[in-house]
C-alpha cells in the first residue's frame, strides 16, 4: 500500500519513458498519455480518501529512516494538491489532443508534459527541503522546454525572461538551503521543525527565511516578484499556458504554506507572515489594475494569476484554522477556475481567430455553449454565489475579519469588484458586442471531433466548479480537516520520524 | 582537424577510457566514481574520438541512438526498484544477492541503478555532444 505514495511521481516518470521511442508515432503518444492521466486521476484520488481516512502517510526511500534518508509525505494538503494535479493533467492531456500540433508531438511534447507532472507531485510530496529543491529543477526544466518549444520568436522572448528569472531563484534556494544545513545540520523537514527553536543563530534563520520567501515568491509570482509571468505565459499553445497559469504559480504558494507553517514556527515565520500581509494586498491590487489595461485575452488572464495569488498570501499570512481552509479551498478553487478560464481563451482563439478583445466580438450569438462555459468560470473566478470562488473568498475574508486585518479585507474586497469588472470587460468585448470582422476564424486543420476534445475539458471543470459551490459540505469538511493537520506540527513531526531523531 | 597523432592515439584512448569507465561504474559503490562520473568519462572518450575522426565516425563507431541509450538507462534505473516493489519492502530498499563468484561477490540493485545512471549520463551527454557537431538530425 506504500507504492501508493510514490505511484503519483513513478507514473508520469514510467509513462514519459514508454513514449520516447515513440517520437514518429504520435497515436501511440496521445494514448498513452490519456491512460496515464487518467490512471493518475485514479491514484490521487485513492491516495486522498487513504490520507483521509488513515492519516499521514509516509514513505522513507530505500528503507533508510529520516532524517537520513529521502522520505516522502502526504499529508491532507499534499494528498489535495496532488489530486487537483491530477485534475488538470486529465483535462489538459485531453486538451492537447485537439489543440497541439503535430510538429511539437514530434518533438516530444507528451513527454515532457508527463516529466512536468514527475515534478509537481514529487514538490507536494516530498518531506525534506532539499529534495523540494530537485522537483522544482525537474519541473522548471520540463517547462522551460514546454514554453520554447516550437520556436516562434515572441515564444523566445517570454522563455528568455522566465528562464532567467526562474534559474536566479533557483540559485537563491539553493543557497538558502545550504546556509540552512549549515545551521541545523538536517533539511528533513520535520527534523528541521524540532531542531530550529533550539538554534542559537536567529539572524542566520532569519536571513534563510527571507531567501525561501523571495524564492518562492518567484514561483508564486507575489508583488514585486511577477513580472516575469504576464511577460511569458501567453506565449506558447494554450494547452501549455493553462497548465502553467493552473499549476506552476501554486506549487510556489504551496512552498510558502509548507514552509512556514511546517518547518519554521517561531519569531521567523511571525515576521514573514507581517511582510505577507503587506505583499499580499499589493499583490491583489497590482494583479488587477495589470489586467485592467489588458486587451490581449491571455495576458488579461495572466495579471488575474497574480492578483489572485495574493488572497491564498492574505490566507497564509493569518494563520487561523478557518483562514488556513479557506486559503487551501482557493487554491483549488483558483487551479480549477483559472485553467478553465485559459481553455476557453483558447476555444475563443480557435471560433473568432484572435487573442485581441478589440478584434473580435459575436459570439454569444455563434457560441452559446461557451458563453454559459465562460459565465460560470468567469464568475467564479470573481467570486459569484453559488459558485466556487464565492465560498472560498468567503471564508479568506471572514477569517481576516476576525483577526482584525480590516485594511486587507477592504483591499481584498475592492480587488473582487475590479476582478468583476475584467470579466465583464471580456463578456462584453468577445461576447457580447458585435464581430467587427477584422479576423476570420481559423478553420485548418481542426474538424468538429477536435472542437469537442476543446470542450470537454472545460464541461468537466465547469462541472467541478459547480459541484464546489452547490455542494460546499464536505469541500469545507476537507479543507478545515486539511489545516488543522497542516497547523498540528507536532503529529506531522510524529508521523515522519516516528517518535525518532533528533 | 586532420591530426595523424591524435586520430591515431584517440582510436587507442576510446578504448583505454571505457575501461577507465567501467571501473569508476564500479568503484563508486563505496569510493569516488560512479555512475555519474562513469558516464562522462565514457562520453567524453567518444568525444575526444569525434573530436579526431569526425562525427558521422563517432557515431559509426557508437552505433547505437544516443537517445535509445538514454530511454534504456531510464529504464535499467526504474527497474532496479522492481525487486523491492515485488518484496513488499520499502520502495528503493537495496536487495542484494551473494553469487559466491570471487571478485565479482556480491551483487545488488545499487549497481543495477548506477548503471542505469551511467547509460542516461552517456546516452545524453553524446545526445548533446553529436547535436552540437551540427550532423545530427535534430
Amino acid at each position: 500500500m506504500k507504492l501508493l505514495l510514490v505511484l503519483p511521481i513513478l507514473l508520469p516518470l514510467v509513462t514519459a519513458l514508454v513514449m520516447l521511442p515513440f517520437r514518429e508515432h504520435p497515436g501511440v503518444q496521445r494514448g498513452l498519455a490519456l491512460g496515464a492521466s487518467l490512471a493518475q486521476a485514479a491514484v490521487a484520488v485513492a491516495l486522498l480518501a487513504r490520507v483521509y481516512a488513515g492519516g499521514i502517510l509516509t514513505l522513507q526511500a530505500g528503507g533508510w529512516a529520516a532524517p537520513f534518508g529521502i522520505t516522502l509525505v502526504a499529508d491532507l494538503l499534499s494528498a489535495v494538491m496532488v489530486a487537483a494535479t491530477a485534475l488538470i493533467g486529465l483535462t489538459t492531456s485531453i486538451y492537447s489532443l485537439g489543440s497541439i500540433d503535430r510538429e511539437r508531438e514530434r518533438f516530444f511534447f507528451h513527454p515532457l508534459m508527463q516529466l512536468l507532472l514527475v515534478g509537481i507531485n514529487g514538490a507536494f510530496l516530498t518531506g525534506d527541503l532539499f529534495n523540494l529543491y530537485v522537483w522544482f529543477e525537474v519541473m522548471l526544466i520540463s517547462s522551460f522546454v514546454l514554453l520554447a518549444l516550437g520556436g516562434t520568436p515572441r515564444q523566445l522572448e517570454g522563455s528568455v525572461k522566465y528562464v532567467t528569472i526562474n534559474l536566479l531563484s533557483s540559485a537563491i534556494f539553493l543557497s538558502a538551503v545550504g546556509i540552512l544545513y549549515g545551521v541545523a545540520g538536517t533539511l528533513n523537514m520535520a527534523d528541521l521543525s524540532a531542531r530550529l527553536p533550539m538554534i542559537e543563530q536567529r539572524n542566520l534563520l532569519s536571513v534563510v527565511a527571507v531567501l525561501l520567501l523571495v524564492t518562492f515568491g518567484v514561483k508564486a509570482a507575489i508583488f514585486p516578484l511577477f513580472f516575469w509571468l504576464p511577460a511569458s505565459y501567453h506565449t506558447p499553445p494554450v494547452a501549455v499556458s493553462a497548465i502553467f497559469a493552473g499549476l506552476l504559480t501554486k506549487v510556489g504558494v504551496y512552498a510558502i504554506m509548507r514552509v512556514f507553517t511546517t518547518v519554521f514556527t517561531g519569531a521567523e515565520s511571525e515576521a514573514i507572515f507581517r511582510i505577507l500581509l503587506w505583499v499580499a494586498p499589493l499583490t491583489m491590487i497590482v494583479g488587477v489594475l495589470g489586467a485592467a489595461a489588458q486587451y490581449d485575452l491571455r495576458k488579461l488572464l495572466s495579471f488575474h494569476i497574480v492578483s489572485q495569488i495574493g488572497y491564498m498570501l492574505f490566507a497564509i499570512a493569518i494563520q487561523s484554522p478557518l483562514a488556513i481552509a479557506g486559503g487551501l479551498f482557493y487554491i483549488v478553487h483558483n487551479i480549477v477556475a483559472k485553467t478553465s478560464l485559459f481553455y476557453i481563451s483558447g476555444i475563443i482563439r480557435e471560433k473568432s481567430g484572435a487573442f485581441q478583445l478589440k478584434k473580435i466580438g459575436g459570439l454569444y450569438s455563434t457560441e452559446p455553449l461557451l458563453a454559459a462555459l465562460f459565465l460560470v468560470s468567469a464568475l467564479a473566478l470573481a467570486g459569484i454565489p453559488p459558485l466556487s470562488g464565492f465560498w472560498a473568498k468567503l471564508m479568506v475574508i471572514r477569517a481576516g475579519l476576525e483577526s482584525g486585518h480590516y485594511f486587507v479585507t477592504a483591499a481584498a474586497l475592492t480587488v473582487s469588484l475590479l476582478t468583476l469588472f475584467s470579466m465583464i470587460k471580456i463578456w462584453n468585448e468577445a461576447f457580447w458586442k458585435d464581430d467587427p470582422g477584422v479576423v476570420s476564424a481559423t478553420e485548418e486543420v481542426h474538424g468538429n471531433g477536435r472542437t469537442a476534445l476543446l470542450y470537454l475539458p472545460v464541461v468537466m471543470l465547469c462541472g467541478v466548479i459547480l459541484f464546489f459551490g452547490l455542494s460546499f459540505e464536505p469541500v469545507y469538511e476537507l479543507s478545515a480537516r486539511a489545516a488543522a493537520q497542516l497547523l498540528d506540527v507536532g503529529s506531522y513531526r510524529n508521523a515522519v520520524l516516528r517518535g525518532g531523531g533528533l | 582537424m586532420n591530426s595523424l597523432i591524435l586520430s591515431t592515439s584517440s582510436r587507442y584512448l576510446l578504448v583505454l577510457l571505457q575501461l577507465f569507465s567501467v571501473f569508476l561504474l564500479l568503484r563508486g559503490h563505496n569510493e569516488p566514481g560512479g555512475g555519474f562520473a562513469g558516464g562522462l568519462v565514457a562520453a567524453a572518450a567518444y568525444a575526444l574520438y569525434f573530436i579526431a575522426n569526425g562525427v558521422e565516425e563517432a557515431q559509426r563507431v557508437f552505433r547505437f541512438e544516443p537517445l535509445t541509450v538514454v530511454v534504456a538507462g531510464l529504464g535499467v534505473a526504474l527497474a532496479s526498484t522492481l525487486p523491492s516493489i515485488l518484496g513488499g519492502m520499502e520502495f528503493m530498499q537495496s536487495v542484494w544477492v551473494n553469487t559466491g563468484i570471487p571478485v565479482i561477490g556480491k551483487v545488488g540493485t545499487p549497481l543495477l541503478f548506477d548503471v542505469g545512471v551511467y547509460l542516461l549520463v552517456l546516452g545524453i551527454t553524446l545526445k548533446i555532444v553529436f547535436s552540437l557537431a551540427g550532423e545530427d538530425e535534430p
